[in-house]
């Protein structure tokens, strides 16, 4: 009742606010209320998306996803020869400072490298790190670096999450020094922080040319900490904002929207929604052992009527758990489960639960979209009850094999490659609640060998059977829209990683 | 008196002691902690290390004893998501908390004692009527509904404050309208109802009586004797302001003590959450303390009674 009436009165206010006077394009400043606070603003020390999104706009990495192409580009680096399974060697720019001045060579890659790939740094998501041995310098503008094991996905870390930063400064002043003033080499600069409340990055005018990313068009962006989000609307309304970058429920954007001053711009991202099935003898609920009932399940759903009441646009409908972009998310062979209302209830007939089914729903994310869920599978006698709680929670009956059917969210960490998603899920440890061992040797093997092509074969066949064996149901990817001023052009946005240099003023 | 002073003091530490251990509890019972610092991509093996490095492998009741040994030397500890010391975050944080609380609580004030002592004058009239209305609304109405209707009004439609931040005093006028609206309700009815009893006390009919001016007898004789049971209540809400001051906090982009407590629940952040409970449990068994002795010291009768 109370959130039906917030809905209206937003609404309201929405519909009748006066075209506010935006005052970014005036002075040049990007204004973004984020909803979150970084721990620590090196992107190796949290584990936020406004952390990634600070490391692609402050730090440059070795090389880069072109965003029009979709190609991996040289960044920091010009060329790249890969030696063997587990070497590979970089030839680095000449013309490239760090905002101190500082030039950048071959000693900042072997120093941050050599730093993150020691435990005792501490990186926070380990997952990223744990597979970089060491890396050496072969002369001023060339370096080594050797990998544990052959690590396939291993140009989508270099080119997203590994970040180089400049030796001579991060050795000087640490890891406190880096996050009280950061110093990087990308398109934008910190030049306030005041954790918890601001963040103020400013174009980097001395940025290379030639670089994949452009010379940033807006000159100042302020990131301020705005946790409710009907505040940040607020904030929108009055000129007082330029962009929200915080999910926003699907009636405020339609409402949004119609406000003249202000557009939304809808981007795919590599998150997907799904549900994950427990079969383990430890389940809370039994039922999900049968094929039949899980089967059934996937019919009942209508997982496209979901998206388009939750988000409205952006979404895509995988029929396998991954992002049709990443490597080894195939397809082809796999038929997927259409909605069908009466072939669920014909399967439980078949499995002899006629008379319905308890089932149990842990939840973590989209209340909304759990609950519609609900009534679908009501609709053909599967009785969920959802268990509604924080994330730590629901994760730990997953590991402790307790759960029932989870409502599950993974981003892949953007890495466009299945090794991101389908070992958590199916690699018989932490959270597989499967445990099939022929998926998960599957996988296991193919995320250990280099070939692309024998990879393609395992992944896809690994893909076909935890469809077959119906043992997760693909909802939809996540799709994100993201309100801005009319004065802003959102540039080539491809994912949920703001990349300030491509938006400009109108 | 000492032993009154001595007792109240040790049921005082005994109450923040509970509060501590309980929400030590309920914040483990919530989920695993090393799995909300790990985050979504930690391996078993990352939790493992986690839990070693954090302690969080030993007995709760270990846990527990081993951080109040350590809160008692002094050493809040650090913070599991900032990484900085717990003492160091509470104390940027507590002046925005400490002064929006007690802004709120002088304007509630403000508008509670007129309008109490109004309704009390003209008992049953129209304006009694008014003012319990506007106490039963300011009662029933959730803080962050008050708070987004000011946003809409006060700075969507006629724009004449900022929605939110902290950077000027501009900036804590909704949020301490939003707090002393919701404080004002007990104060007022308080104020209303020892009014009433004041007004038809002896001494109060025999300073009419000497055909003093009606303003001197509410104000002097009874408004004086009807305020005393405030100070009690001053300091109860006064720690409701502190620690509850969440909602506006969050809803007002005010970085203070309780949207940093709601944060450490969201991070599981327990070195933080606990100190900010312990602190917040001490102020405010500090206040009701500090308010009972002022109590027996202001009417001796109370110190009879206990």
């Amino acid at each position: 009742m109370i959130a039906r009436l917030l809905a209206v009165l937003g609404c309201l206010a929405v519909a009748t606010a006066a075209v506010p006077a935006f005052a970014g394009k005036a002075d040049d400043t990007l204004r973004m209320p984020a909803d979150q606070v970084l721990p620590d603003i090196d992107p190796y020390f949290n584990n936020e998306l406004l952390g990634t999104v600070m490391g692609i706009n402050v730090w440059d990495t070795l090389v880069i996803r072109d965003p029009a192409s979709g190609e991996f580009k040289g960044q920091l680096a010009t060329a790249w020869r890969v030696i063997d399974d587990t070497t590979v060697e970089f030839d680095l720019r000449k013309d490239v400072k760090f905002h101190n001045g500082q030039p950048f060579t071959a000693d900042d890659v072997v120093y941050t490298i050599n730093f993150i790939a020691n435990p005792a740094s501490g990186v926070t998501n380990q997952r990223n790190v744990a597979w970089l041995k060491s890396a050496e310098k072969l002369d001023p503008y060339k370096v080594r670096i050797n990998f544990k094991a052959p690590f396939p996905p291993f140009m989508d870390y270099l080119a997203l999450p590994i970040v180089i930063h400049p030796h001579e400064y991060y050795a000087k002043e640490g890891r406190k020094g880096q996050n009280t003033k950061p110093v990087g080499s990308g398109p934008y600069r910190i030049t306030r922080y005041e954790p918890g409340k601001l963040i103020v990055l400013e174009r980097n005018r001395d940025y290379y040319a030639g670089s994949v990313k452009s010379i940033a068009k807006v000159g100042k962006v302020e990131i301020t900490f705005v946790p409710d989000v009907q505040t940040q609307i607020a904030n929108l309304m009055t000129g007082n904002a330029d962009l929200l970058t915080t999910p926003i429920p699907r009636d405020m954007i339609d409402n949004i929207a119609l406000n003249p001053a202000l557009q939304v711009n809808a981007v795919q991202t590599m998150r997907l929604n799904f549900l994950q099935f427990n079969v383990l003898d430890t389940t809370i609920s039994p039922a999900l052992k049968d094929l039949r009932v899980r089967k059934a399940i996937m019919h009942a759903i209508d997982r496209e009527a979901i998206a388009k009441a939750t988000m409205g646009q952006g979404y895509t409908l995988p029929k396998v758990l991954c992002y049709r972009d990443q490597f080894g998310c195939i397809d082809k062979d796999v038929i997927g489960y259409d909605y069908n209302p009466q072939k669920a209830k014909d399967l439980l007939k078949e499995a002899g639960l006629s008379g319905g089914v308890d089932v149990v729903m842990n939840a973590f994310t989209s209340r909304e979209a759990a609950e519609i869920m609900q009534g679908y599978l009501g609709k053909v006698g599967i009785r969920a009850s959802i268990v509604y709680e924080q994330y730590p929670a629901v994760r730990e009956k997953q590991r402790k094999g307790t759960s029932g059917m989870t409502l599950a969210s993974w981003g892949s960490y953007s890495v466009n490659d299945v090794s991101a998603i389908l070992p958590v899920y199916f690699g018989n440890e932490g959270d597989d609640t499967a445990r099939d061992k022929e998926v998960a040797d599957l996988i296991n093997r193919a995320g250990a060998v280099m070939d692309p092509a024998v990879r393609s074969v395992d992944y896809a066949k690994a893909l076909q059977l935890i469809s077959e064996r119906a043992l997760a149901m693909p909802l939809f990817s996540v799709g994100r829209n993201y309100p801005t001023s009319k004065d802003l052009n959102f540039g080539r946005q491809n994912s949920d990683r703001m990349m300030f240099w491509e938006m400009s003023w109108r | 008196m000492t032993r009154y002073l001595l007792g109240r003091i040790a049921l005082a530490l005994s109450v923040a002691l509970a509060v501590s251990a309980l929400a030590f509890l309920v914040l483990r019972l919530s989920g695993d902690v090393a799995i909300a610092i790990g985050g979504e991509g930690a391996s078993n093996a990352d939790l493992d290390i986690i839990r070693e490095t954090y302690g969080l492998n030993r007995p709760l009741v270990v846990q527990y004893g081993a951080w109040l040994w350590q809160t008692l030397g002094g050493d809040f500890g650090n913070s599991l998501y900032f990484k900085v010391p717990v003492s160091e975050l509470v104390l940027q944080k507590l002046p925005t908390t400490v002064i929006l609380g007690i802004a709120g609580l002088l304007l509630g004030l403000l508008i509670a004692l007129p309008l109490g002592v109004c309704a009390a004058i003209w008992r049953n009239s129209w304006i009694d009527r008014v003012a319990m209305g506007i106490a039963v609304t300011a009662q029933a109405v959730p803080t962050f509904f008050v708070a987004l209707v000011l946003i809409m009004l006060l700075a969507v439609w006629q724009r004449w404050l900022p929605v939110s931040g902290s950077g000027t005093w501009q900036h804590f006028v909704m949020p301490t309208i939003t707090l002393g609206f919701y404080v004002m309700p007990p104060f007022m009815r308080l104020i209303r109802s020892n009014m009433i009893e004041v007004l038809s006390a002896d001494y109060v009919r025999t300073a009419r009586a000497k055909g003093l001016p009606a303003r001197t007898v509410i104000l002097r004789h009874a408004f004086r004797n009807a305020v005393v049971p405030l100070i009690g209540l001053i300091a109860v809400q006064l720690g409701f302001l502190l620690g509850g001051s969440v909602v506006v906090e969050s809803v007002f982009a005010l970085d203070g003590l309780g949207y940093l407590a709601f944060r450490s629940i969201s991070y599981k952040d327990f070195p933080v959450l606990q100190s900010i409970v312990l602190l917040l449990s001490l102020i405010y068994v500090v206040l009701t303390t500090l308010a009972d002795i002022a109590n027996v010291w202001l009417d001796p009768r109370l110190k009879v009674a206990a």
